[in-house]
């Protein structure tokens, strides 16, 4: 059997994976690309500790579906704002986006 | 040493494919080939999902990410540029700093993690007739269990379409 240390290692490197996406990637949509490895990593955890904790319990597979729920809302509302300040400004680079800067 | 068992041996093939393809979603220049890469990672972690016994979540993260979520992206990135190309650079200038708090975030959840009890424990087998799928469906709708946050989410899920539909919409 694969011990559980290895899930919860490949979680935190997706994890780091997507952060490091997050922080330095220029283009809006690159930055919610980042965002849906992070999320991954999250689920990854969440199916792990079901799996070996107690079955029965099965309250990691609800959580995960619930942020699989979380995600969907999140992506279609984020790039439903790239599309729209696209449009306005005419680009997708995140650093360009300064309509609420002084 | 002993030998390591055919489901290690899976395991840590489709790690190192799920991780790959991730970090070529964070460096790849083309943002459409990032999306595709994103579709791989994905099917590597509904593997994963395969792996941990939760056939229900792999079949979800299939339909849901990769039917639907991916696609998303894929028709974004046509919508938001010209040509195919962008030009400039695409990581920002302090790109290693953003990669030292990654490495950072990433020993330290395994620092924190090695100094958890359960760290290297196994999987208790599965109790004979063992019913995930339904055991999943009661806990979504049952009074005591979860019934409550399903709901929320369903009515989050509604909201949020009707914004991004809002937000997106071409008022001329």
């Amino acid at each position: 059997m694969v011990p559980q240390s290895w899930y919860l290692i490949l979680a935190a490197a997706l994890f780091g994976i997507g952060l490091f996406g997050v922080l330095t990637r220029r283009n809006a949509i690159a930055i919610l690309l980042g965002v849906e490895l992070m999320l991954n990593a999250v689920n990854v955890n969440l199916v792990s500790f079901w799996r070996y904790s107690d079955v029965l319990n099965m309250s990691g597979q609800v959580f995960s579906v619930i942020v699989f729920a979380v995600t969907a809302a999140e992506v279609s509302v984020g790039l439903a704002l790239v599309i729209s300040a696209y449009r306005r400004r005419n680009t997708v680079i995140a650093n360009d986006m300064d309509m609420l800067k002084f | 040493m002993k030998l390591m068992t055919a489901q290690q041996i899976i395991f840590l093939i489709v790690a190192a494919f799920t991780l790959g393809s991730a970090l070529m979603v964070v460096t790849t220049r083309n943002l459409v080939h990032a999306a595709l890469w994103l579709v791989s990672t994905l099917f590597g972690v509904a593997v994963i999902y395969a792996l941990l016994n939760a056939n229900f979540i792999a079949v979800v993260q299939v339909v849901i990410y990769i039917g639907a979520i991916a696609i998303l992206f894929i028709f974004a990135v046509m919508l938001t540029r010209r040509d195919m190309r962008d030009s400039g650079p695409q990581l920002n200038s302090n790109w290693w700093l953003g990669a030292i708090v990654a490495a950072l975030v990433f020993t330290g959840l395994v620092f924190l993690l090695q100094g958890w009890s359960g760290f290297t424990g196994t999987a208790a087998d599965l109790p004979s007739g063992f019913d995930p799928i339904g055991l999943l469906g009661e806990a979504l709708v049952s009074p005591e269990a979860y019934v409550l946050p399903f709901e929320v989410a369903s009515v989050l899920l509604l909201a949020a379409l009707v914004g991004a539909v809002y937000v997106a919409f071409n008022k001329k």
